[in-house]
């Protein structure tokens, strides 16, 4: 028997919230005779290990879309989505070590693993298979979690992550999906070494982050994409060295046997066998994007050059804290369009038709509006 | 259907006599039938020039050698594998790597640096320039070893590459034929967990009595495929035809690996979604370089691994390919070329 969202969380936040998979999100209001579902969202207990955040900042992440559309089919509304989540510590509860009143943090794609399993142990707990996501999962106490695009969050210590000094908290929000999205799989197929090249696959929110640390890497760094219109900017604004139209036959034929590696971040269905042909002998390619349904693989594309195609999620936490630091070290930041609240649902169909240079992040503390003081 | 051109040999007509400075003569023993063969003298890849003599699983004992060859003398037992000539410039063939350079020379069908076709081992003699020739450990019958120059180095290459050779490891290998069955071996010897996972049901006894397998999975059993789920670190695939991947992906833990070294000719379908869930991979690999295969000999001699093989007379080859056809094989025909191949 489910509790209502006011009852199973004590501590009350506001946020936006889609009550269904129209792609619609609305402001949860706490004022009696307004239209809403729900009056408030979110958070649990500020129990011994947790920290409150006051979010400032939230990325609005291309799964977000995914979820309130229930295109994986798994929603659960009402959902209140948000995983690039910045903010400052307004309390702690008592066994919180890692973290004082008025650190700026951040909060990533998932809020708690078992700790127990093989991953957990290893830093990975992104495979755990008891991970609970930021939204839209089930918590161990059976309550649901609520995201970003609200005024604040509860978070045990040990998934909340540090924002370095020189790290804007705005444009830094996208880091803490997109960012760890594509390091984490670039550090585990070991595609970092100095000299070789990359080439990326899509230039959107994942795709832009990949190109500036691939030139961190110290790689040369090939766009692969099926607009010619964003050459200019992948060159010039990003510092892309080259960029492929993928629509281009010649193009894609002059570059076969190329690239060491490619990070594929495209989620729709598309082909792969173009893309291990640009690949030399031992090369890589990760894939980051969930295209809904499976992708046409060649075996000798594969066989041929020994080559392969490997997965990623997210990445663990200390991981996610490693490429913070090393964003910050590298003046690395999401190119990004804040917006307001009330410009969420233009900005989510903006998105859909990929229409952002290269995210959007709601600028949460100036206009969520009424809110209850936390 | 290709022909065989009996007593055709080496990659020069007739053989001996002709051997280069760095070439090994050797007379030809047996020589193991690979489906490849079957899938070239078909012309199933569209690449195949007749008349072509198969055969890339070859042993003999060395006849005559060139006068620069330092690594063999006559009396030697020797074998060549997929491979007579590469480039040895490029980065692959810098690395040992000459399965993967971009000139690489196939021992049939091929075209060799002098312009000449390369034939292969259904045929009574070879020449091979040294470095393309293994010596085949004392103690390894001929007969059994041949297979190993081709199935062998095609397991022995992705279970080293892709770290799935060490001890405690959890392997699947999908298939149970003339590669699979030596994968099995070879896993075992790494001191692997192996778990064969086929299509029928009639092999398991061989699988585990025989081979050596600790567990079979049926494939089209999805109460057995469902208690393996999330326990394999590797699977080796040798199945050449269409299958789902979907299911061999399931049966991997978290950053495991499944790899192919089956030649399907048609794409196969990629589920995205659990691969990035689990960080899996799919990776490819083919045979195996010069260095790494005398290594996989070498190994399989101190292990005392070799192929399980019918060993046929030259005569059978037709039949034998038919039957290679439908898998009813166990698990390598070995053409007895030395008492059966004869000249008219």
């Amino acid at each position: 028997m489910s509790k209502s969202p006011e009852q199973e969380h004590p501590v009350k936040a506001f946020g936006w919230a889609a009550k269904d998979n129209s792609g619609v999100l609305s402001p949860s209001i706490s004022l009696e005779g307004l239209n809403t579902s729900f009056s408030l969202v979110v958070c649990l207990e500020n129990g011994e290990e947790d920290v409150t955040i006051k979010i400032l900042f939230c990325g609005i992440c291309h799964s977000d879309l995914h979820t309130i559309k229930n295109e994986w089919g798994n929603a659960q509304y009402p959902i209140v989505p948000g995983h690039e989540i910045a903010g400052t510590v307004t309390s702690v509860g008592n066994g919180v070590t890692k973290f004082k009143v008025g650190d700026n943090v951040g909060v990533g794609v998932q809020v708690s693993s078992c700790r127990n399993c093989d991953n957990c142990k290893q830093d990975e707990e992104s495979y755990c298979p008891k991970m609970i996501l930021t939204y839209n999962s089930t918590y161990y106490d059976g309550t649901r979690t609520y995201g970003g695009y609200s005024d604040s969050v509860v978070v045990d210590q040990n998934y909340v992550l540090r924002f370095p000094d020189n790290l804007p908290l705005d444009a830094g929000a996208p880091l803490l999906c997109a960012g760890i999205t594509v390091y984490s799989p670039m550090k585990y197929y070991g595609m970092t070494e100095p000299g070789k090249v990359l080439g990326v696959v899509g230039l959107g929110g994942l795709g832009h982050v990949a190109v500036k640390l691939g030139k961190a890497f110290g790689l040369k760094v090939v766009v692969i994409s099926t607009s010619p219109k964003k050459e200019k900017e992948a060159i010039e604004r990003l510092g892309a060295d080259a960029f492929l139209v993928s629509r281009d036959p010649e193009q894609m034929k002059a570059a076969i046997g190329s690239m060491n590696y490619i990070i594929d971040t495209v989620s729709a269905v598309h082909p792969l066998a173009p893309l291990l042909s640009l690949l030399k002998t031992n090369g890589k390619l990760a894939s980051v994007g969930l295209p809904e349904k499976p992708l046409q693989l060649p075996m000798f594309a594969l066989t041929m050059g020994r080559k392969l195609v490997g997965g990623s999620n997210f990445g663990g936490i200390k991981e996610t804290q490693e490429m913070l630091d090393f964003c910050a070290k590298h003046s690395i930041t999401a190119d990004i369009e804040l917006i307001k609240f009330d410009y969420l649902n233009t900005a989510i169909e903006r998105l859909s038709k990929a229409d952002v240079h290269y995210r959007f992040v709601i600028d949460v503390a100036n206009s969520l509006g009424t809110a209850t003081k936390l | 259907m290709g022909e065989k051109e009996k007593g055709f040999g080496g990659k020069r007509e007739g053989g001996g006599g002709n051997t280069g400075e760095d070439d090994v003569a050797f007379k030809v023993l047996f020589c193991g039938i690979c489906h490849s063969d079957l899938h070239s003298i078909k012309n199933e890849w569209g690449m195949s020039r007749y008349p072509m003599v198969p055969g890339h699983e070859i042993v003999g004992i060395v006849t005559e050698v060139g006068n620069k060859v330092t690594k063999f003398k006559v009396g030697d037992k020797v074998g060549v594998g997929c491979l007579v000539g590469a480039c040895h410039s490029c980065d692959n063939c810098n690395k040992s790597l000459e399965n993967y350079c971009p000139k690489m020379i196939f021992t049939y069908g091929g075209k060799y640096y002098d312009g000449t076709m390369t034939y292969g081992g259904y045929s009574d003699s070879m020449v091979a320039n040294e470095h393309y020739v293994v010596r085949i450990p004392d103690n390894l019958p001929l007969d059994a070893s041949a297979p190993l120059l081709c199935a062998g180095i095609t397991v022995y290459s992705p279970l080293k590459y892709y770290g799935l050779s060490e001890p405690g490891m959890h392997v699947g290998v999908v298939g149970l034929g003339g590669l699979g069955h030596v994968a099995v071996k070879f896993a075992k010897a790494f001191g692997a967990k192996v778990t064969v996972i086929s299509t029928s049901p009639a092999k398991k006894k061989e699988a585990t009595e025989h081979l050596g397998a600790d567990s079979f999975l049926v494939s089209r059993d999805q109460e057995q495929m469902q208690a393996f789920m999330g326990t394999m670190d590797g699977i080796i695939d040798t199945v050449s035809a269409q299958h789902s991947l979907l299911p061999l992906i399931g049966l991997l833990k978290s950053h495991g690996k499944i790899i192919m070294v089956g030649a399907p000719d048609k794409p196969l379908e990629l589920p995205v979604f659990p691969l990035l869930m689990g960080r899996k991979l799919i990776a490819g690999s083919c045979i195996g370089g010069m260095k790494e295969t005398q290594e996989m000999i070498d190994f399989a001699g101190k292990h005392n691994i070799r192929a399980d093989v019918e060993v046929i007379p030259m005569g059978y080859v037709n039949t034998a390919m038919e039957r290679l056809a439908k898998a009813d094989v166990r698990y390598r025909f070995v053409i007895d070329v030395e008492n059966t191949l004869k000249k008219e």
